[in-house]
């Protein structure tokens, strides 16, 4: 709610979010999500699909970018749509140290009291969502 | 072996109603460490105007998972659940969820396109409520990669 009255026009950047991702955090993604598929938690299962290890939820990475958005919106029902492609995946090491994954956004548009946001996700230098975008009621 | 498009339009019906709770909200947003106290204190959310604790933007995932259980299991439609992958995903909320909703979704397939081996399913998934309001309308693509792909 302070973020927005400070005033939301296109260029207006979102507080950035950097997120470890730990195979303790897909467990508990995975409980809360009811998504149990192996490959978010067993290297052997992730392997024989040719992954390199174990991966990320795609839509763990994007909870975590919609966080970062209504952190920012201070409302999470102000978040009236959301979409993302899950291009490349998030492996996460079997260590206490994770995967970082570096969150940040960007108003594009404002129309009619709603704003655009563009969302960026990386790992590893590489985007890891595709036409990641927020309508954020402002 | 590529699904068939004939496929296209094939409606699944509702299953049994969702029923939203605060404690798995709360188990929701812990796992993505928001700490909002509109998710999390009913008094918070209610004095905000809300009916109850309110979910977050991809909360509905929970619903729309089952969709592809739906589709699995459906024998004629023959799809490799060990070779699908989620492609993209939407919601579009019509109405804000909270603690105390009573949801189904309802699935349809909106198209089926196969591409360079590959098989694209765009799903759509209409959530609504006991009243039958919508609530929200999310779409996946689920792609099943081929055998040589």
């Amino acid at each position: 709610m302070n973020n927005l009255a400070k005033g939301v026009e296109k260029g207006t950047e979102l507080p950035p979010l950097a997120v470890d991702v730990t195979r303790a955090d897909l467990v508990r993604y995975a409980g809360a999500s009811l998504d149990f598929n192996p490959i978010h938690w067993s290297d052997r299962v992730a392997t024989s699909v040719g992954l390199p290890g174990v991966i990320a939820h795609g839509m763990y990475t994007m909870a975590l970018a919609n966080r970062m958005v209504t952190e920012w919106a201070g409302d999470a029902t102000r978040v009236l749509s959301c979409s993302a492609r899950f291009t490349r995946p998030v492996v996460v090491p079997d260590d206490d140290q994770g995967a970082r994954v570096d969150f940040s956004g960007k108003v594009t548009d404002v129309t009619d009291g709603i704003a655009t946001v563009a969302i960026t996700a990386k790992f590893d230098g590489k985007t890891v969502l595709a036409k990641a975008t927020a309508h954020v009621r402002v | 072996m590529a699904l068939d498009q004939s496929f296209i339009g094939r409606a699944y019906p509702p299953g049994t109603p969702y029923q939203v709770s605060r404690e798995k909200i709360a188990e929701f947003v812990r796992a993505i460490g928001d700490t909002s106290k509109l998710s999390r204190d009913p008094g918070v959310a209610r004095a905000a105007g809300h009916a109850d604790v309110v979910a977050p933007p991809t909360f509905l995932t929970i619903l729309t998972l089952g969709v592809i259980d739906i589709l699995a299991n459906d024998p004629d439609l023959g799809l490799d659940y060990g070779r699908m992958v989620h492609g993209d995903q939407s919601f579009t909320h019509h109405r804000p969820v909270t603690a105390g909703d009573r949801l189904t979704a309802a699935t349809t397939i909106e198209d089926i396109m196969a591409r360079a081996g590959n098989d694209f399913l765009t799903v759509r998934v209409e959530v609504a409520d006991d009243a039958g309001e919508p609530v929200c309308t999310a779409k996946a693509q689920l792609v099943v990669r081929g055998e040589d792909a």
